[in-house]
């Protein structure tokens, strides 16, 4: 019986202390990345048809268009 | 590349809510949803000023971080877009957003929320540029036609700017001095009022 008795207590043990073990309960957090469909750059379809400079200087000269004081030279 | 950015000069702002009309117009957004709209401190009060509002396209986006499945994505131009088919209509970007840009159409029973709706900076979606696809889900690309977005381009008193973040804030600079606040454009005694309680 007591032979028996030993490894069961020692099974018991080290399955009691197993609950002791100080594990890093820390989150860790991942940047997310986009999982959607891709887009396409505003230039590459039509009217542009890829032409990158051309798309720049519309958009530049309807930025400067928003200036009144240039367009009325005041 | 340029950096979009939006601007609201407060000074020249009427509250006419022509932007708000011309993007509902532009986008045909539906009932219920507001892409911009105008706000405005001390209403009634002398000295009221009144803000147009929409998403603000911000470098680092609140609404990109809390979303749980990713699908919201920054174009080189600086423009915060999303993808509808991905989007659950959780709400989340709702929440972080600090300026309450992200919009829910209401329909079905109960009130159902719908998917996340907002300004694209007239730059559309992730659907084939200029497509009826994309109208449909994100309204009109102008930027992909070469142009600026509309809230910004009709803005009858030039309050609204749109666009490259260096011109825009050249053209506030060179208001600014123009008004003749001068050196007191920035500082204390604009930001709190001047000093023994004067304003």
């Amino acid at each position: 019986m007591k032979k028996f008795l030993l490894p069961v207590m020692a099974a018991a043990l080290a399955f009691g202390l197993a609950a002791c073990g100080d594990r890093d309960r820390v989150v860790v957090y991942k940047q997310g990345k986009y999982q959607g469909k891709p887009d396409s750059q505003p230039w590459s379809n039509a009217p542009y048809g890829g032409d990158k400079a051309k798309w720049e200087g519309d958009l530049k000269a309807r930025n400067l268009q928003q200036d009144e004081s240039r367009r009325t030279g005041g | 590349m340029a950096r979009m950015k939006f601007v609201c000069d407060s000074e020249r702002c009427i509250e006419c809510n022509g932007c708000v009309t011309a993007c509902k117009n532009e986008h045909e957004v539906p009932w219920g949803v507001s892409r911009r709209r105008v706000v405005t401190l001390n209403d009634g009060v002398p000295g009221e000023r009144s803000v147009s509002v929409a998403c603000m396209h911000c470098t680092d986006a609140p609404c990109m971080a809390v979303c749980p499945v990713d699908c919201f994505y920054q174009t080189d131009e600086g423009v915060v877009l999303h993808d509808k088919d991905l989007c659950i209509g959780c709400g989340y970007c709702f929440y972080a957003c600090p300026f309450g840009a992200p919009q829910f159409p209401q329909g079905g029973a109960f009130g159902m929320r719908g998917k996340m709706d907002k300004c694209t900076f007239c730059a559309g979606g992730p659907e084939a540029d200029n497509s009826a696809e994309e109208f449909k889900k994100y309204g009109r690309n102008r930027l992909a036609e070469g142009k600026l977005p509309l809230c910004a381009e009709m803005c009858s008193t030039k309050a609204l700017l749109g666009g490259d973040g260096q011109v825009l804030s050249d053209i506030i600079r060179d208001r600014v001095i123009k008004r003749g606040k001068g050196a007191d454009m920035v500082g204390w005694g604009t930001a709190y009022g001047k000093e023994g309680g004067k304003s």
